[in-house]
């Protein structure tokens, strides 16, 4: 039912990858091989194209690095309307192109708000024209995403917006989120709702806890996660609308989403790389790159998250790319704006998961193509005979620092500023098309 | 010259007052449906006054506002020789704050012998028939029931097809919030039609299937092949939340267009008991095409209630027993 602005496919000569690993979480596919691309098309994979290239195909020899579908972010904030000093669609493209990420999908927490028929066109036509990779925009499920009064549901999913979305609040009136559920399941309408009671979370501007205690900051308690999230699983009950919590940050609220699995309720569940690889000693001395929402949790919680993509009970993760400049980050923490780019880093960052023996790599990247693939109702996400050929090439071991100066992002706010890293993307492809290519040395 | 009370009523609709049409028998509904079929033939031909109601008072009160029911009540009670009164409730002293058992206990001092009312508060009409001594007619309470809108529909269905039973309805709208449907499902199932709902899941009441229909969230399928189609006025005022985004998305979605009228059958009826926001739940070229008898509806109201009024006064202690 819904028309999305697709942006063409390249149409020309073959390329084949060949000397990969190729790697599908859909198919449970991890063995050496090659990979043949034709009009923006997987034409042909598998062991047989390992060394044998077809005649006229361009060949890109992957030297054994692994070739999997290009990566799906679900959660990616731009400024694009209203905030364009922080981001565009453009520059946010590209940051995901050089994360392996070839699928992002924007917030409508912008200025306007995405909340109308034409900005859903507006974003779908920018994008197309400006961005390297796919772009899917959700739209507000309520007007100017105040939580009163909902959006034309109906005719914005027509026009393309893939989900719906509160932005960084939550809906409080109850009453409003029971009509919003109720009235999007008629559409088989995605509400991804962000689970945060403000009245609990307050002025909080961390985690509560001792840390929080020490360093004299207004806390933010788990549980105006929790019982946010609880409340919704109710309404999702009554409603049969599908549901997906769109950060969650502790075991209790992992619990609550693993309990409404179990009774088969449509309700799933994502975490940000953020809440999988920081906990809140990070802060340190009050650094507000650390400052993000929900705030970074205990370690406890982190390992908690971290299990939960080991076992699949979390279903997505999200880079959760909020960029914020200086004029928002460089404050005193608790009047610092929230958030962090990571679309640069979401990769490598995840691999730190596999490296630490936690979390195998088919784990993760199952949380970052064919899991959001599924729940967003996309057709890429996985290496197929003709699904789009849309590829990430990367070298799991190579180790680098992270410098903020060299991001392609437009702000600079990364938690992973001088980070070591291990692994690094080395080719990025959108339909066919390489969109990014590591160059061995980085620009500076 | 008065004329005799209808003796058929005695037996066949023992009913001193017409507060639900729940519970009503096929039987008791086609009586009436015979007497207004009657009754709108008699209109048609001469509309000479009958004197069934000579010598009595009919009041209407209504609590809220209305014209056409209003109108058809008044009508009907004079065509039939009533005394008419229309209490203004606005200039009355319900907004002085008086209860309205201490209204009801007030108006029956005044003896009267029909009361016909409506009120915004589903079963107020019932709570009032239990302090007065004459007949009540309910002509809307809330979102429960408008009886005499029911059968109206039904009579304009009968009349437009040759009979009820076996054809398919689709009821369509804000049936959260609609006396109409309530009243509709029951009359239309007594006479063994087959109702369709359709609505969007916000504006369904709970459980609706347990209501003896089928519940459709699209009306594209919903509309599928059916007899009539049913519309219903988006009910704004009493949406205390966000129901619907917004008019043009349920006439998007909701709304009677042509596209949507080709999947019922071709010689479907098109209905709206009134009053209609066109472009909201019907597109204008739809309620003015040859299919539509919204106003037969109208025509036909005056003549169940006619009907109706006649029946109750079969019940009405006669002349010679006050005497």
């Amino acid at each position: 039912m819904s028309k999305i602005i697709e942006k063409p496919k390249s149409v020309g000569p073959a390329t084949v990858f060949i000397n990969a690993r190729l790697i599908d979480p859909a198919s449970n596919r991890d063995e050496p091989g090659g990979l043949l691309v034709k009009d923006g098309i997987i034409a042909d994979l598998g062991s047989h194209l390992r060394r044998n290239a077809p005649e006229g195909a361009t060949v890109v020899d992957c030297n054994g690095h692994v070739l999997a579908p290009g990566l799906i972010d679900a959660q990616v904030f731009t400024g694009e309307p209203g905030y364009e000093h922080r981001e565009t669609l453009k520059t946010a493209s590209h940051a995901a192109a050089a994360g392996g990420v070839t699928t992002i999908v924007v917030m409508p927490e912008t200025n306007p708000v995405i909340d109308q028929v034409s900005l859903v066109d507006f974003i779908q036509r920018r994008a197309r024209d400006n961005a390297l990779v796919h772009v899917h925009t959700m739209a507000a499920m309520t007007k100017g995403l105040k939580g009163e009064e909902m959006t034309e549901i109906g005719l914005l999913k027509r026009a393309g917006a893939i989900a719906f979305s509160n932005g960084k609040s939550s809906i409080v009136n109850t009453r409003v989120m029971r009509n919003v559920l109720s009235y999007a399941k008629d559409f088989n309408a995605l509400v991804v709702h962000h689970t945060e009671d403000p009245y609990l979370s307050g002025s909080g501007a961390m985690n509560s806890g001792e840390v929080a205690s020490r360093l004299g900051l207004p806390g933010t308690s788990k549980i105006a996660e929790t019982i946010t999230l609880e409340r919704d699983v109710r309404i999702v009950e009554m409603t049969g609308g599908r549901y997906h919590a769109a950060t969650i940050s502790c075991q209790e609220s992992l619990d609550v989403v693993k309990a409404a699995k179990a009774k088969k309720l449509p309700v799933t569940c994502g975490v940000s790389i953020n809440h999988l690889t920081l906990n809140e000693h990070d802060i340190g001395p009050y650094r507000t790159f650390f400052k993000v929402r929900p705030p970074l949790r205990r370690e406890e919680d982190r390992m908690a998250m971290v299990h939960g993509i080991a076992n699949g009970d979390i279903d997505v993760i999200v880079s959760s790319h909020d960029p914020q400049d200086a004029d928002t980050k460089r404050r005193p923490f608790a009047e610092a704006a929230d958030g962090a780019v990571g679309l640069e880093t979401l990769l490598p960052a995840a691999l730190r998961l596999v490296h630490s023996g936690d979390v195998t790599l088919a784990a993760m990247l199952k949380a970052l193509t064919i899991n959001p693939a599924r729940l967003l109702g996309l057709h890429s996400g996985r290496l197929a005979k003709s699904a789009i050929a849309d590829l990430v090439l990367f070298d799991p071991g190579e180790p680098w620092v992270v410098n903020k100066d060299l991001l392609r992002s437009r702000s600079k706010n990364t938690p992973f500023d001088e980070a070591k890293m291990q692994g690094r993307v080395l080719r990025t492809v959108v339909a066919g098309e390489t969109v990014y290519e590591y160059a061995g040395v980085e620009r500076t | 010259m008065t004329s005799k009370p209808n003796s058929n009523a005695l037996k066949v609709f023992p009913r001193r007052h017409l507060l639900t049409c729940e519970g009503l028998s096929a039987n008791e509904i086609n009586f009436v449906l015979d007497l207004a079929d009657k009754a709108a033939d008699h209109i048609r031909q001469n509309g000479k006054k009958r004197d069934v109601l000579a010598g009595r008072t009919l009041i209407n009160l209504f609590f809220e506002s209305s014209t056409r029911t209003q109108a058809s009540f008044e009508m009907a009670g004079k065509r039939l020789g009533a005394d008419v009164m229309n209490m203004n409730v606005a200039t009355s002293s319900v907004t002085k704050g008086e209860t309205l058992i201490d209204t009801a206990v007030t108006l029956n001092a005044m003896r009267p012998d029909i009361i016909v009312v409506r009120h915004h508060a589903a079963g107020a009409v019932e709570l009032l028939s239990q302090k007065v001594d004459c007949s009540v007619i309910n002509a809307g309470d809330g979102a429960h029931q408008h009886p005499t809108q029911a059968l109206l529909d039904a009579l304009t269905i009968r009349r437009a097809k040759g009979r009820v039973a076996g054809l398919t309805v689709a009821i369509c709208g804000d049936i959260l919030h609609s006396r109409v449907a309530r009243s509709n499902i029951n009359v239309l199932n007594a006479l063994g039609a087959r109702v369709r709902l359709i609505a969007p899941s916000t504006l369904l009441p709970s459980s609706p299937e347990r209501l003896g229909v089928d519940v459709f969230t699209d009306m594209w399928k919903g509309i599928d092949g059916v007899d009539v189609v049913m519309m219903l006025r988006l009910q704004r005022e009493r949406m205390d939340a966000s129901y619907v985004p917004s008019s043009r998305e349920f006439f998007h979605f909701f709304g009677l267009d042509h596209e949507k009228l080709a999947r019922a059958k071709p010689d479907a009826l098109v209905m709206h008991p009134g009053p209609m926001n066109r472009g909201v739940e019907i597109a204008s070229t739809v309620a003015d095409h040859s299919r539509s008898v919204i106003r037969e509806q109208v025509e036909m109201g005056v003549a169940v209630r006619m009907a109706v009024l006649e029946a109750l006064s079969a019940h009405l202690p006669s002349f010679k027993d006050v005497a």
